[in-house]
């Protein structure tokens, strides 16, 4: 599988990694799928539940929250992503995968990554050095959950 | 009573390649229990092994989340729509924050 994301599309996670910067942003793409390919057709930004730690906390518990929090952790509010879905939906879209930065930190999965990974989505990982985006990658999981699989991403020209 | 279970993307596969299942039940249980007797590969990704509903699952009956109902007695009604609405958490390195 390979991930088909427009200029436009990679600006606008790359933007959301400098605005929210030192904290993690995220967001959701919303696409079409076929068996060789998902085509990102919108970026939609979220906001980090992470940043509402109490209700962030009743909804996924985090195990060291004296270490944990909106600079290195982000949750999507679900009520949220169910609009966007229900939404996209109604469009004949559907939601193709995920994205978030890591703040000072390489562009790679990290554990709390994998752990809280569904199959099949794609997770785009933008890092942000001191304010700056830098490497964008993509990441699938593995059917047997082990590790995550570097996906390829084909950037297409902007539509217009 | 008839509902429809809405199914997100990464669990199609295990679905029958179905974005919406309809299913006949009375409470939450009852609908996800039916679901993942009709489709039993959907069972380790919605439930531990013991039974429970899994931390990363959220379900939502119409907009609102089945934690601040009745959790899975939340009674049902004709053409109520669950979806199943996966958490979608992540982050970078563990650090210490103190400092
Ligand atoms: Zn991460």
């Amino acid at each position: 599988m390979s991930l088909k994301l427009a200029d436009q599309h990679l600006d606008s996670i790359r933007a959301h990694g400098a605005r929210d910067y030192p904290n993690e942003c995220c967001g959701i793409l919303l696409g079409k799928a076929d068996d060789n390919a998902k085509q990102v057709v919108e970026v939609v930004p979220l906001a980090n539940l992470r940043h509402d730690p109490k209700r962030a906390q009743e909804l996924l518990p985090l195990a060291e929250p004296a270490r944990e929090s909106e600079r290195n952790r982000f949750l999507i509010d679900p009520l949220e992503q169910l609009k966007v879905e229900k939404h996209a939906r109604a469009r004949g879209l559907d939601v193709v995968g995920y994205y978030h930065s890591h703040p000072d930190h390489p562009a790679r999965p990290s554990t709390y990554d994998r752990v809280h990974a569904w199959p099949w989505y794609s997770y785009v990982i933008v890092a942000v050095a001191r304010g700056v985006p830098k490497a964008l990658t993509s990441w699938v999981l593995a059917e047997d959950r082990s590790r995550f699989k570097e996906e390829e991403i084909l950037q297409l020209p902007s539509s217009a | 009573m008839p509902v429809k279970v809405i199914i997100p993307t990464p669990l199609r596969q295990y679905a029958g390649k179905q974005d919406a299942i309809e299913i006949q039940a009375t409470t939450v249980a009852e609908a996800l229990a039916g679901l993942t007797t009709q489709y039993s590969d959907l069972r380790k990704h919605l439930f531990t092994e013991d039974g429970k509903l899994r931390n990363f699952v959220n379900v939502y009956l119409n907009d609102e989340d089945i934690r601040y109902l009745k959790k899975d007695q939340t009674p049902l009604h004709d053409n109520d729509v669950i979806s199943i609405v996966p958490s979608i958490a992540g982050g970078s390195h563990l650090r210490c924050i103190c400092s």
